[in-house]
């Protein structure tokens, strides 16, 4: 098992260094730059680009910049901001633990619903719930994400006035953040209501970024089961008269988890991509938000050291599931 | 800042909030965007310097309430040379920094604060210039403070003496601007002191309105009312800033009461605003301008008759009308109707394409291909640069020129459009820092902006105008002022550099029961004078 790990984590070497690269050339192809963005429509004269430029760093060549981050990375530097002069390591987190808070709760509700939902439509194959829940599925997978989060907060918060628009908690309240995540700071705060106003301001966001994966997980758990329901275990289990919940529940179940795990191990990538849109829509203050105002400001070091934080912690998380995996499923640790 | 001192930071400042009752008057701003950080003078956005530069200090001078006009503030009054090179302020006594759980000022502002305010900005050597790596300060080498100061002195405690290398009329103008905003130098002494430097930026201390209390990042910003303010207090206690970065979401936060007031609506949600018995609206001719400028130094371009055939060839009413969707007044000079010194008596371009299809024939041009850029990004002067190429493109096609549009992204525009020789018209727009005509003019369209990292995107060089610009520029008299752009608005209008098309009108939404806002033609939102009826 030690050795499955160590391999694992050797191949992360190499692949955060792909990372570095393609998130330092990425940034930089883009055409602009940060300097001449900062300026706007006045113009900046040639003398103070150039000065500026070498302030940053920027009048080296490119492979020397690249390799003065990666040294400065080595040290365990990440650079700092260009617009907000502050380092990116410190900027992400504080911002992290809210992109955390909302991409559990959302994989908690994405997998609470679809895994069932998957079972269910399993066994009433061709059912009237089968045919819709999987065309709700497919709509859910398609759904423009911006639209959909606006059209939520427009009937339930507008129109209903069932929830609240945007942030992370009534402005009412206002204690030391000692965790980072909401739910539990506004526990330790003991201030009445506290925590309720921080579960009414997750249920719209979670919701919009719980919409695809719980799409995906439904139908992956529906087809991983109707594989399963055909193998000739679960016919033998039928034939021995077990009774139906425990050859779906036990026998069933249990096999058709194995791919499913994997789909809900993967969808941590997806929740972080949807974060960039959830919380821009949400005004939720987390790294999806922050990334996409670097990216737009052309911050170059937010964006190349955001990025590779981002695609360590995605790696970390698969790394996990695949050590799962590898339990639930023993052939997988022995090969 | 470390991850550390900032919650430890959050936390004082809640043991701070804590012990002040929460019943409290508390008004909620739903702000536009997050603010880069809270030192004034590093950073250029406006979203910045109503975080910092507005709520929590104040300058020497400030602009009246809702005008352009200077009046006191730090400095009681202020004497300026005959020779317009030195402006003496008289500062005003008893002014109290704010205080929070590290710092207490011992002393009242004085002129070292000052001193201090400009030298750190202005002095390579200064030990603050660089107090985090890496910070520039944009806007006083823009406003080119450093070519035009030649000295601060301090007379007195209560006196300072700036000495310009040349008379300049604006420079009042300038220094009721955020990024000169007041900072206590015994502040930064005591940060200094305790190895915390980076904390000017972090935890500000001014002397204005509203005191600084939290601000967890791009979410929420918290202030205090200063009850200790030099000038009328605020009537409200509690001011916060919900960052709420979606036009939107913004009106719908508006709607559900979670935020009394917000900037930037989207023109498309202003009927439905008006329509809202819980909503008022405010509105204001913005100090900007929206518009086409030619390339003046490529054929056929730099005949002025052609430009003027072109201009009339441009529907600006239809422009009004689709693009901005009515909220505009149809440009006719280069600088807004709300600034002073504004010609009325100048008249537009005609919207002719009959007659302008004829000047082009007199001109020796047929059948023209040009270009038009239209700038990829959305401005409060230009709500849909594309949208305006295509109309402009349509009218065009009228008077038998065809015209081409082409986009880049924001950085490469704002270059490339600035480059020698560029094809076509660009359209671009320019919104007004401090209220003076000279910020527009010169900026915009005099010789010396004509180059590259100028702003002259017209590269039109008209040696009168240039000289009546300068000459207004040093002119402490301002009837003559007034005189001498009008002069120049005319020659601007006889030589049509660009095809001025819109003033855009500014909006703010706002809760029925808010009172006492006042609109800034700067755009700045402001909210000492603001309060809440019952």
């Amino acid at each position: 098992m030690l050795r499955f790990i160590l391999s694992k984590l050797l191949y992360l070497i190499p692949t955060m260094l792909g990372i570095t690269l393609v998130a330092f050339g990425f940034i930089r192809l883009l055409p602009g730059d940060p300097v001449l963005l900062m300026a706007g429509e006045r113009g900046v004269s040639p003398e103070r680009y150039a000065q500026i430029s070498a302030q940053l760093g920027y009048d080296q060549p490119m492979w020397q910049q690249y390799f003065t981050y990666l040294g400065n990375l080595l040290q365990g530097d990440l650079g700092n901001s260009i617009v907000t002069k502050k380092p990116v390591l410190a900027e992400f987190l504080s911002l992290f633990p809210a992109t955390v808070e909302l991409a559990l709760v959302a994989i908690v509700i994405a997998t609470l619903i679809g895994v069932p939902v998957g079972v269910i439509a399993a066994i009433k194959r061709g059912s009237w719930f089968d045919q819709i829940s999987m065309t709700g599925a497919l709509v859910g997978f398609s759904m423009p994400i911006f639209w959909w989060g606006l059209l939520l907060i427009i009937f339930f918060s507008g129109v209903l006035q069932w929830t609240p628009v945007s942030g992370r908690i009534s402005l009412m309240y206002f204690f030391p953040s000692v965790t980072g995540f909401m739910l539990i700071d506004s526990l330790i705060s003991g201030q009445e209501g506290a925590f309720a106003s921080a579960v009414s301001h997750l249920i719209l966001p979670s919701i919009v970024l719980a919409t695809i994966p719980l799409a995906v997980i439904a139908r992956q758990t529906r087809s991983a089961m109707l594989e399963v329901m055909g193998e000739d275990y679960v016919r033998t289990a039928k034939a021995k008269g077990l009774p139906m919940r425990r050859v779906i529940g036990v026998h069933a179940l249990r096999n058709a988890m194995i791919p499913v795990i994997t789909t809900i191990g993967l969808q941590i990538g997806v929740l972080m991509a949807g974060a960039i849109l959830t919380e821009t829509i949400f005004s939720w203050p987390g790294i999806g938000k922050w990334m996409i105002d670097s990216i737009s400001r052309r911050d170059y070091p937010v964006v190349q050291s955001g990025l590779l934080l981002i695609a360590g912690i995605v790696m970390v998380v698969n790394l996990i599931v695949d050590l799962t995996y590898g339990l639930i499923n023993p052939r997988i640790r022995h090969k | 800042m470390s991850l550390f001192s900032t919650r430890f930071l959050a936390a004082s400042a809640f043991a701070l909030m804590a012990a002040a009752p929460l019943h409290a008057k508390t008004f909620v701003y739903c702000s536009e965007g997050s603010p880069e950080g809270f030192d004034p003078a590093p950073y250029t956005s406006g979203t910045t310097f109503d975080a910092s530069g507005h709520a929590v200090y104040n300058r020497l001078v400030q602009f009246k309430p809702g005008t352009t006009e200077i009046e006191p503030a730090l400095a009681e009054s202020w004497e300026v040379s005959e020779d317009g090179l030195t402006y003496t302020f008289h500062l005003r006594k008893g002014v109290k920094f704010h205080s929070n759980d590290k710092f207490t000022p011992s002393r009242d502002f004085n002129a070292d604060d000052v001193i201090f305010t400009f030298n750190r900005q202005a002095n390579a050597d200064d030990p603050w210039h660089q107090y985090i790596a890496g910070i520039t300060y944009e806007y006083y080498s823009s406003m080119e403070m450093d070519k035009l100061i030649k000295s601060i002195e301090k007379v007195d405690d209560n006196t300072v003496k700036f000495t310009l290398n040349q008379p300049e009329a604006p420079f009042l103008a300038n220094v009721a601007m955020p990024f000169v905003s007041i900072v206590s130098k015994e502040y930064a002494d005591a940060l200094d002191a305790a190895g915390t430097k980076e904390d000017l930026n972090n935890a500000p201390i001014g002397t204005g309105p509203f005191k600084f209390v939290a601000y967890q990042k791009d979410a929420v910003i918290r202030y205090q009312k200063n009850a200790d303010y030099w000038g009328e207090a605020p009537k409200i206690d509690d001011l916060i800033f919900a960052i709420t970065p979606d036009a939107s979401v913004r009106l719908q936060k508006l709607k559900a009461g979670e935020c009394h007031l917000m900037p930037y609506p989207s023109p498309a949600d202003i009927a439905d605003i008006r329509n809202d018995p819980n909503l008022k609206l405010d509105e204001q001719a913005g100090l900007n301008v929206g518009y086409l400028a030619y390339n003046t130094t490529v054929a056929p371009f730099d005949k002025p008759e052609v430009r003027k055939a072109l201009n009339m060839a441009i529907d600006k009413k239809a422009i009004v009308d689709a693009v901005y969707q009515g909220d505009a007044e149809i440009a006719k000079n280069p600088i807004p109707p709300t600034m002073w010194s504004y010609s009325n008596a100048i008249e537009d371009d005609k919207y002719d394409p009959e007659a302008a299809k004829k000047m082009l024939e007199d001109a020796g041009v047929s059948g023209l291909t040009m270009e038009v850029w239209a700038m990829p990004v959305q401005r409060p002067y230009m709500p849909n640069a594309r949208r305006t190429a295509e109309l402009i493109q349509n009218d065009m096609s009228k008077v038998g020129v065809n015209v081409e549009i082409v986009s880049y992204e924001w950085g490469e525009y704002l270059k490339k459009s600035m480059e020698a020789g560029r094809k076509g018209a660009v359209i671009l727009g320019w919104t007004g820092d401090n209220g003076d005509p000279d910020n527009f003019l010169t900026v915009l369209l005099s010789c010396a902006a004509a180059t590259e990292g100028g702003a002259n995107r017209a590269f039109w060089c008209n040696k009168e105008f240039s000289d009546l610009l300068a000459k207004a520029k040093s002119s402490s008299d301002h009837d003559e002022r007034v005189k001498l752009y009008e002069e120049a608005q005319v020659i601007f209008k006889k030589e049509a550099p660009w095809a001025t098309l819109a003033h855009s009108t500014q909006y703010v939404p706002m809760a029925k029961n808010v009172t006492g806002f006042v609109q800034s033609p700067l755009g700045d939102y402001t909210f000492e004078t603001v309060d809440l009826a019952e």
